[in-house]
């Protein structure tokens, strides 16, 4: 049982208790404290970051750092400037891709990534290969959607120059062995691109445990506004990439010729930043905190078994991933036999309930295990026990309404 | 009208019986449409013989919406020359996009039944896919105008 009634810092949740909110890996919720926090930023201290030399752009200034520095302690970086905002886990990634990717692979080099990767983590990388000569590897999961070490082994070796791999896969919601394709990964040289948008919302993550060299995620997925997120890059590979976008704010100096950079992490965000929605991600941190992991993995694991087990009891349902609900992260992708999932999330819809349909961007992994497209539905900590039994009532009756006899 | 009756009323019985699904020997014209955010994805067959569709058939998966919306449109344009099948489609499209008249509607037979979709912005691109396909294929195959 919750230890306090989260529900009640979600406005919308409150709003609309006949609504059934199951697309938590597509984009999370967001509580009143962070939507107060960024109005509070307006109202109270709007002003260009990084530039001015009045009070308010310097409180602008010390808002954004001290969200930085939160962010940064939160998944473990070493130092606030390995921490560098983005508008989310697409952009850090093609930051990585174009930023590194493009200055450091060769032709005859080799970028191994799942097939269960995000297009996200997919389309950087094609982009790489295609302008570089560098070729892409592919690590694929077994039956239960779990990387095997002799599939790891087998595909990182000397050859390998980087890997992308997501910590969490947005379709199966099982946690890869990210630890293990890093020390891998090192031993031959290569370095990680790790995506987090599917693994932050929902686990501790210490980039410097991991030994990660890039971490990717979205505030959007964990209580954050939309517009924000975050690349963690290892200070040492930092130093040693090159702007992505040029402008405004990321300069050292400038002539009619020539620019130098400004310092780590600044010549990284050209342009005015998001600092509205840095504040915003700084709350949803210290909600995020304030409730714990382990409740938030408790919650999302007694949510799913729940799920999981008044699926199995349906004939013409079929989970994909692990049978066991603890490797799921919440996320509960199925087929349902003779109706597409588009008919399944419309049906739904009409009883409040909200799950996503289709193939997630995640095309090749939908090749992978032979099917066109699937319905997902994706829990979160609010989420109830009375809102998994009703959803699970309102699919047993989905069949029925598209004709069928049972 | 929402759209659990919808699918009751209309569309499952195209979509789980259709009369039009099937494939052809000697086409004049086949045109594949996909919708790839949905994997909505037919393939479309027209027989057009002296300017008039002869035969129609179409293939594929989809969600329920879009085999049925394909299969009540081969119905209307069955016998009908290219110029009357493409004043139908435009009468769909209008239809969906909230603009139809009671003209359209009736011209349109059955598959003004489908009007609700246009309150339906997810499930709108379900809908027009048989009808924008065929759309293309007329307009791109010279099929039918050398026919006769």
């Amino acid at each position: 049982m919750m230890n306090r009634d989260y529900r009640k810092d979600f406005p919308i949740l409150e709003r609309n208790p006949g609504v059934i909110y199951f697309d938590n890996a597509a984009t999370s919720q967001r509580p009143k404290a962070v939507t107060d926090a960024v109005t509070v930023f307006y109202e109270t201290a709007n002003a260009n970051p990084l530039r001015g030399l009045y009070d308010w752009s310097v409180a602008a200034t010390d808002r954004y750092e001290n969200a930085r520095a939160h962010v940064a302690r939160f998944i473990g970086a070493s130092s606030p400037e390995e921490i560098i905002f983005t508008r989310n886990t697409t952009e850090s990634l093609n930051l990585a891709a174009f930023s590194y990717g493009l200055e450091h692979l060769k032709a005859g080099q080799e970028i191994t990534l799942s097939v269960m990767e995000h297009h996200s983590n997919l389309l950087p990388w094609q982009m790489v290969t295609k302008k570089t000569g560098a070729k892409l590897v592919w690590l694929e999961p077994d039956a239960e959607g779990l990387l095997t070490d002799a599939e790891i082994e087998s595909k990182i070796g000397p050859a390998t120059a980087l890997v992308a791999i997501g910590h969490v896969s947005n379709v199966l919601g099982v946690t890869n062995p990210v630890k293990k394709i890093i020390d891998r990964a090192h031993a031959n040289g290569a370095v990680v691109v790790v995506d987090g948008a599917q693994a932050v919302p929902h686990m501790p993550v210490d980039v410097g445990e991991l030994d990660a060299d890039f971490y990717a995620f979205s505030g959007h997925k964990m209580l954050g506004p939309m517009g924000i997120g975050a690349l963690y890059v290892k200070k040492e590979i930092l130093s040693r990439m090159q702007p992505f976008l040029t402008g405004g704010e990321m300069i050292e100096y400038v002539t009619r010729e020539e620019a130098t950079w400004a310092e780590l992490p600044h010549r990284f965000e050209a342009g005015t930043v998001n600092a509205a929605g840095a504040v915003g991600l700084d709350a949803a941190v210290s909600y995020l905190e304030d409730v714990g992991f382990s409740f938030v993995e408790e919650r999302e694991k007694q949510l799913t078994t729940r799920l999981m087990k008044a699926m199995e009891g349906m004939s013409h349902i079929r989970v994909l991933g692990s049978s066991d609900p603890a490797k799921h992260c919440g996320i509960v992708t199925f087929t349902l036999e003779g109706v597409h999932p588009h008919d399944i999330a419309s049906v739904l819809n009409e009883d409040g309930i909200c799950i996503r349909a289709g193939h997630h961007c995640a095309q090749p992994l939908m090749q992978f295990l032979g099917v066109g497209s699937t319905a997902r539905a994706s829990l979160y900590f609010y989420n109830t026990e009375e809102e998994v039994d009703r959803f699970a009532q309102k699919l047993k009756g989905v069949r029925e309404v598209m004709g069928y006899g049972d | 009208m929402e759209i659990k009756q919808l699918y009751r009323e209309i569309v499952n019985d195209h979509n789980l019986h259709p009369s039009h699904k099937g494939t052809m020997t000697d086409p004049t014209v086949t045109l594949r449409g996909v919708n790839p955010s949905c994997g909505d994805d037919i393939t479309l067959m027209l027989k057009i013989t002296d300017g008039i569709i002869t035969d129609a058939v179409f293939d594929g998966s989809g969600c329920a919406i879009s085999q049925a919306s394909v299969d009540m449109m081969i119905d209307g344009i069955l016998g009908k020359s290219r110029e009357e099948a493409l004043d139908l489609a435009g009468r769909f499209m209008r239809m969906i996009q909230g603009t139809g008249t009671d003209e359209d509607f009736e011209e349109l037979d059955e598959a003004a039944a489908l009007q609700d979709v246009a309150h339906m912005p997810a499930r709108v691109k379900c809908a027009v896919l048989g009808w924008h396909t065929m759309e293309q294929a007329l307009e791109a195959g010279d099929g039918g105008s050398s026919g006769g």
